[in-house]
């Protein structure tokens, strides 16, 4: 395999990987903060690509359509946090799963009852269309070199504001005990409401930004948000830094495990089967190295609670 | 009034409507989820020649599947124990087709596939109340390869998702193209993301792509390869370029040639018909799937005008026959009740505002299955 090529692959795993953390970084919040699984976070992701998709039709432009997305990701997830989740945070994790579980029917039928069952059209903007030349010689998409900016942008955001702000204080303090900052006078269901809605913003931004690229259709969100688990288990639940180590992780295992394995077969069996064996361990991949990293550090890379 | 005349005008209402409705079709088919499209336009065109054809002593039940094998089966067993249906038909999935249709035609039923046709149901494990009316699964995929030969490319990548009808799909390609590959990539199952693949496709040196995709992954790959800048000619089966995708790939398919057995510009009045009535039906152009629907609620009518499902000698003979009118023209049946049929090369096209597909050549005359051989039935 040439270097061009296995640097073109390291460069789809970033890209992938910092998509997944989008994700994974409102999955974890709302897991740190308020002890919630959500199920529920990938049909979030999917209005956000709907929300999109419906915006970019009506006016043409992108932007728009990713503001649409942020903003309609966010008002269902402050929507969904006061009418259903609110009323589970004392409940078990199996309570939460259960009524979660239901929302992403909810909001799969729900979709389809509005949008039917066709994919939606949503593509790449004019102006990011097409390949760039880097250094060294890798025609690669522009799109994708801009989601790798955007998702690095939003990693330094989350940063900032998780340890330059108020807010950030106020949901590290959170995190840490929930009885005592509400005892210092923080609106504590506020701060709830804002964080879920911060979290479903991002999965909503994710949605729109990877629905360019890929198809935007009812139950889009459910194999990304099997990934956006692993990758906070990886991570470790409810560190922000984990969740973005973890996705890079992920998406470099993933994207050079479907490659390189393959390759590693042909060496010793004959490539018909070397490309079935292959691409067999490849979608292990990910899995193994989960698996690996529990046994290293049972609480994750950045797990702080054993 | 007692409960014993309570019951006696039940049973009596119940005598009324079993009279009315003397056949009962079962249809098992995807309408949620991600491949709900697919299974909506096999009911569609299904109901849509029930309709024309007006009669009311068939009764069809119609159940979604939820592309899940355990709900088939349940259903299946539901619509066989209690409902007690005479024929089955309606199933997308290759993998639900397996866990069905065995069971189904071991307890008597016949199964009439409006599209999954695996390889194993069209060899060793034919059954004479199993009739597959749309294609034997590697068909569409062997015409890709007849027309990669007859083009004369000699580098075509290849590409299928690693499960039994993505091997079967590399397979049949092979089969007809017979020359040196680029390269041959099986993807996960479901996988959204081919900017890796994509890559490896530049990197081959390959002077074609062949693929086969089917649903959600066929768009994001189309979309990914389209802004890419590999610039190759690109084939497929039809079901990557079917009349509600390609609404969503958009520009990203324009010229894509695909194998198929049917088109909506196929030249004959049943199809004719079938387009037209159609449109004005649902508001929409049908699919291949409404068009393999279409087509066996036609050969269904054919043939319950010679014989009841009950006597199920003459029943099979009438299907058989398939004397009706095919949206697809020439239409038989070999010996393991799979079509003998031409199969078609399409392009795509942009008609006004609406993306859709032409015939452009005839890639096999005549065309049955590579199992015919290995099947009993003589």
């Amino acid at each position: 395999m040439s270097p061009i090529l296995l640097a073109e692959q390291v460069l789809n795993g970033l890209q992938s990987g910092v998509m997944l953390f989008l994700m994974a970084a409102g999955l974890t919040l709302i897991f740190g903060v308020m002890g919630l699984i959500n199920l529920a976070h990938g049909a979030l992701y999917m209005v956000g690509a709907f929300a999109a998709a419906t915006v970019a039709g009506l006016t043409g432009s992108f932007l728009l359509a990713l503001v649409a997305a942020l903003a309609a990701a966010a008002a269902a997830g402050a929507l969904v946090e006061t009418l259903v989740i609110r009323r589970l945070y004392a409940r078990d994790h199996l309570d939460q799963v259960l009524a979660t579980f239901a929302l992403i029917l909810i909001f799969s039928e729900g979709t389809r009852w509005v949008f039917g069952s066709f994919p939606l059209y949503l593509d790449v903007p004019d102006a990011l269309s097409g390949t760039v030349t880097l250094p060294g010689g890798i025609a690669y998409p522009l799109y994708r070199l801009a989601l790798i900016v955007i998702g690095i942008a939003v990693a330094l955001g989350l940063w900032w504001l998780n340890s330059r702000t108020r807010l950030g204080i106020r949901i590290r303090a959170g995190e840490n005990d929930r009885e005592m900052i509400a005892a210092l006078g923080v609106d504590i269901s506020k701060l709830y409401t804002l964080v879920f809605a911060l979290g479903a913003g991002l999965a909503g931004l994710a949605g729109a930004l990877v629905g360019a690229i890929q198809s935007v259709q009812v139950g889009m969100g459910e194999p990304v948000l099997i990934l956006a688990f692993v990758v906070i288990v990886i991570g470790g639940i409810g560190s922000i830094r984990g969740a973005l180590i973890g996705a890079l992780l992920v998406g470099l295992t993933d994207t050079l495990g479907g490659v390189l394995l393959p390759e590693l077969f042909r060496l010793f069996i004959d490539p018909a089967s070397a490309a079935t064996a292959g691409s067999a361990f490849a979608s292990m991949a990910i899995y193994v190295l989960m698996a690996a990293v529990l046994v290293w550090r049972p609480t994750g890379l950045f797990g702080g609670r054993a | 009034m007692s409960i014993r005349t309570l019951l006696a005008a039940a049973s009596l209402a119940a005598l009324a409507a079993s009279a009315q409705a003397e056949v009962k079709v079962g249809m098992i088919t995807t309408l949620s989820g991600g491949g709900a499209s697919l299974g909506i336009d096999t009911r569609d065109g299904f109901l849509l020649a029930m309709q024309k054809a007006g009669r009311d002593d068939v009764e069809v039940i119609v159940e979604d599947d939820q592309q899940k094998p355990d709900v088939a089966v349940q259903i299946a067993d539901k619509m066989i124990q209690s409902e007690k249906v005479d024929i089955l038909t309606g199933i997308v999935w290759s993998n639900l087709a397996m866990a069905v249709v065995p069971a189904a035609t071991a307890q008597g039923k016949f199964y009439l596939s409006t599209n999954a046709a695996p390889a194993q149901l069209a060899g060793k494990g034919c059954n004479p109340n199993y009739f597959a009316v749309s294609y034997q699964n590697d068909n569409l995929h062997e015409a890709a390869g007849a027309y990669a030969k007859s083009e004369g490319f000699t580098k075509p990548f290849i590409m299928a998702p690693n499960y039994p009808a993505g091997q079967d799909s590399l397979n049949g390609f092979k089969r007809f193209y017979g020359g040196e590959l680029a390269g041959e990539v099986y993807t996960k199952l479901g996988q959204t993301d081919y900017a890796s693949e994509i890559a490896q496709i530049r990197a081959s040196g390959a002077d074609s792509i062949f693929f086969f995709l089917p649903g959600g992954m066929g768009i994001s790959f189309l979309k990914q390869f389209a802004d890419s800048g590999v610039d190759l000619p690109v084939m497929g089966p039809a079901f990557s370029f079917d009349q509600n995708i390609l609404q969503a790939v958009g520009d990203a398919a324009l010229g894509v040639k695909n194998g198929s057995n049917w088109s909506k510009d196929l030249d004959n009045e049943a199809n004719a018909a079938f387009v037209s009535g159609f449109e004005e039906a649902y508001g929409r152009l049908p699919s291949l799937y409404a068009a393999y629907g279409y087509d066996t609620a036609n050969l269904l009518l054919s043939a319950l005008d010679k014989a009841e499902p009950s006597d199920a000698e003459a029943f099979r003979a009438a299907l058989k026959e398939a004397a009706f009118d095919s949206v697809r023209g020439e239409f038989s049946f070999d010996t393991n009740q799979h079509p003998i049929q031409d199969i078609y090369i399409r392009e795509v096209i942009q008609e006004g505002d609406v993306f859709t597909n032409k015939i452009v050549a005839t890639a096999l005359e005549d065309r049955s299955s590579a199992y015919v051989e290995e099947c009993s039935m003589k």
